[in-house]
């Protein structure tokens, strides 16, 4: 898919007839009389009388009960309002739900072993790549998917990205929302360091690195292998000077020209202002230090604020974010944690897991968990973005526009096994580590990068030539 | 035998189904795989059966989500070619040499240091096996706090003497890094060569120092005339244990470092699993845990053959 078309276009991928056939389902159906989803339904057309969205009839069937795999919490409060939720789905539809929680890195490994074998959970909240591994396993969720996106705003544009397989141009998930990343800055030693406002360019951005550290307030931004913290700061510094791993066709490689070589001479004068370890940085180390006061600027979630907010308000009174700082593309290129639902099709309640998912995504269910998790999660859906904890307090309101700023993991190729497997590889991250730490020269930082995405980004065969 | 007895206890009686049954289970041939079968079905179901599927995987290319086809050698060919691959094959048999020689050294000298009679004996013997005791994952998680560049007990300790004046970069630095994890690995295994090596120790025969005392043996001379040709066999066997666990070790560097920085401590057992299951990559994963296979299988036969030895 072209940049310009993703970022200009929503509910990309379904076609004219997807919508006349839900339209025509949703006209003939009688709503989900007496649940909330029906009042729901009815609010929304009072509220966009123009262009009602498409109403869907999802039957639960009886008996179901459905294994539900999501990721354990970040924050205390998106447990508490997700099994609320739940719980008020399984009252009105006397279903039952299982909700299982394990640590977010382990999702992966265990969606795997469950589409592998085709048993196991019926619905899994996954990451970043997850449905894309295997579309096939997946129940087309486009009626769904459509009928969100047209009643909340539209689909934000990565959304429609990690939401729709490149190969089948279906919808295989729904996107639930980014746990994303802004700089966490002290506010008050930015000052000390001669800046009033936080820079919006990188240029300025450095500036304001090396000013900190000559105050003696280092920076800090992971440069180890952190799932979260390491990808997305490298991604950003990569993609923000023009460099990418692939081109969109998804297999030609270009790592290892001037974009890339500029974008990693760069990072060694950032790197220059950071607190010595962070190469072997994990995800929790730059939480700890910012708390501790030992770095004045780093880059993570609004975890950090949480915390400080909670045991240190000195730190949270002084401190704020920032969206990311734009790099000599113009424009932000952001990386965020995605997460997504996807229903398997070994599960024997489809219509229940349907139903399930619709009933969490509408405003009711949503709007109160997304609030409740003080915006730990970037909503995919534009409407969501006018829910109050975005302006309750100024210090959210940077955290609300990421999914906006940013690209897809494997940018500018598809999305899949090859993305993938060059993520779990850290093959970006490591690229910066070996010129930071390794001393490695650009040019050899990048050539050995470019090879080691060669062992997963490969040409298709070539297509046998038709007979005449 | 058996049979013999049942015959004679009733003399002339036709045997009922009981008594067939009971007859049965006399039977030593019979009884002896009845008890062996559930051990057997579980080796087979367990191990066998993963073990022989993870080799199978490694010749083909599954990903996750995707039946694979068999590829021959070609994820080993790849391998072979991949210069990370080759800088984990270092570290690995590093990590595993220079960890096990000072598990031995230091582990033999504090099961002769225990096996002298002193006061508290009992409580230092239990306390020397905590490190073994305590999971591995929550001592990686000390570790990793105790290597933590900003917040290291470690140093804190060093600037406060004033021996140090600059923070340490334990991970973040490849050979501070490497060396790091080896020093976590000896912690943890060293109660193991010592409660070993002291129960072996224990064994030998005291009136047998006494006679090379007598015939003037010093101390290295009884040590090197009597205890140590006594203890090598269960030496040996200690040995081949600890190094086929180090060789395969995973959740010490997984929780400390993640094979970071750049690389420098990856393990045959982290980079599979990185590649395998993160990554998606079955196939390849498991070509790399194969590569564990010819190590484990030359330890095993040295075990093997000083077990054999010992009965």
């Amino acid at each position: 898919m072209e940049e310009k078309e993703l970022l200009q276009g929503e509910n990309e991928g379904i076609s004219r007839r997807d919508f006349i056939k839900t339209g025509l389902a949703g006209a003939a159906a009688v709503g989900l009389a007496g649940r909330p989803l029906d009042a729901l339904a009815q609010k929304a057309k009072e509220a966009a009388p123009a262009s009602p969205p498409a109403a869907l009839e999802f039957k639960p069937e009886k008996d179901a009960v459905l294994r539900v795999l999501r990721w354990s919490v970040f924050v205390k409060s998106d447990q508490e309002f997700w099994d609320k939720n739940t719980k008020k789905w399984e009252e009105v539809t006397g279903r039952k739900i299982i909700t299982e929680y394990i640590s977010w890195e382990d999702v992966r490994s265990k969606a795997a072993m469950t589409a592998s074998v085709g048993a196991g959970h019926d619905i899994v909240l996954g990451w970043h790549d997850d449905p894309h591994l295997y579309p096939d396993k997946l129940v087309d969720v486009t009626d769904l998917a459509t009928y969100l996106g047209k009643k909340y705003g539209g689909w934000e544009p990565v959304a429609n990205k990690y939401g729709i397989s490149a190969k089948t141009k279906r919808w295989i998930c729904l996107p639930v929302g980014a746990p994303s990343m802004c700089m966490n800055y002290r506010i008050s030693w930015m000052k000390e360091a001669g800046f009033e406002k936080f820079p919006d360019k990188i240029p300025e951005f450095i500036k304001l690195c090396k000013a900190l550290k000559a105050k003696g307030r280092p920076t800090g931004f992971t440069l180890g292998k952190a799932v979260g913290d390491g990808n997305n700061n490298w991604h950003w510094w990569l993609w923000s000077f023009g460099g990418k791993v692939v081109e969109p066709d998804g297999y030609t490689l270009c790592l290892n020209k001037k974009e890339t070589w500029d974008s990693l001479d760069a990072s060694k004068e950032f790197y220059e202002t950071m607190i010595p370890g962070v190469a072997a940085w994990l995800d929790p180390h730059n939480n700890k230090a910012f708390l501790a006061g030992e770095i004045s600027l780093t880059g993570n979630g609004i975890s950090i604020y949480y915390a400080a907010k909670e045991k240190f308000p000195d730190v949270a009174n002084d401190m704020d974010h920032a969206n990311m700082p734009v790099g000599p593309i113009g424009k932000p290129a952001e990386l965020h944690l995605f997460n997504e639902a996807f229903i398997f099709r070994h599960c024997k309640f489809q219509q229940a897991a349907k139903h399930y998912l619709q009933f969490m995504f509408e405003e009711p269910q949503y709007g109160p968990w997304i609030d409740a998790m003080r915006g730990y999660v970037t909503p995919s859906l534009k409407d969501y973005k006018k829910l109050p904890v975005w302006t309750a307090d100024p210090k959210h309101t940077p955290f609300r526009d990421t999914m906006a700023r940013m690209f897809w993991n494997g940018y500018a190729g598809p999305i899949g096994t090859a993305s993938a497997a060059t993520m779990a590889e850290y093959v970006v991250v490591d690229m910066f580590n070996d010129v930071c730490v390794g001393g490695k020269t650009p040019k050899a930082a990048a050539a050995a990068a470019q090879d080691r995405a060669a062992r997963y980004y490969k040409a298709p065969p070539p297509k046998p030539p038709k007979k005449a | 035998m058996g049979r013999t007895e049942i015959t004679a206890i009733h003399p002339g009686k036709r045997l009922g189904w009981i008594g067939r049954w009971s007859s049965l289970l006399e039977d030593r041939a019979l009884l002896g795989v009845a008890f062996v079968t559930p051990a057997l079905a579980l080796l087979v179901v367990f191990i066998a059966y993963p073990f022989i599927l993870g080799i199978w995987l490694g010749f083909t290319n599954t990903v996750i989500g995707r039946k694979g086809e068999f590829i021959g050698l070609a994820n080993y060919i790849s391998l072979l070619k991949d210069a990370l691959f080759w800088k984990v094959t270092y570290y690995t048999f590093l990590y595993t040499s220079v960890a096990v020689f000072f598990k031995l050294i230091l582990g033999f000298a504090l099961a002769i240091v225990l096996n002298r009679e002193f006061l508290g004996k009992g409580f230092v013997r239990a306390i020397v096996l905590l490190p073994w005791i305590i999971p591995t994952v929550l001592s990686a998680i000390c570790f990793w706090w105790l290597y933590d560049t900003t917040f290291s007990g470690i140093t804190w300790i060093l600037m406060k003497i004033g021996l140090i004046s600059h923070r340490i970069d334990y991970l973040g630095d490849p050979t501070n890094a490497r060396i790091c994890l080896i020093i976590a690995n000896v912690w943890r295994g060293i109660p193991f060569f010592t409660i070993g090596l002291l129960a072996g120790l224990q064994t030998i025969n005291p009136t047998l120092y006494e006679a090379a005392s007598i015939d003037g043996a010093g101390g290295w001379h009884r040590f090197r005339h009597v205890t140590l040709p006594l203890i090598i066999p269960l030496l040996a066997v200690v040995t081949t244990f600890s190094t086929i666990w180090t060789f395969a070790d995973f959740q010490l560097i997984w929780v400390i470092t993640k094979g970071g920085p750049a690389n420098a401590t990856h393990l045959y057992g982290t980079l599979s699993f990185q590649r395998a299951i993160v990554g998606g990559q079955f196939g390849e994963g498991a070509a790399i845990s194969v590569f564990i296979l010819p190590v484990l299988v030359i330890c095993v036969m040295i075990t093997y053959k000083y077990l054999r030895r010992e009965d």
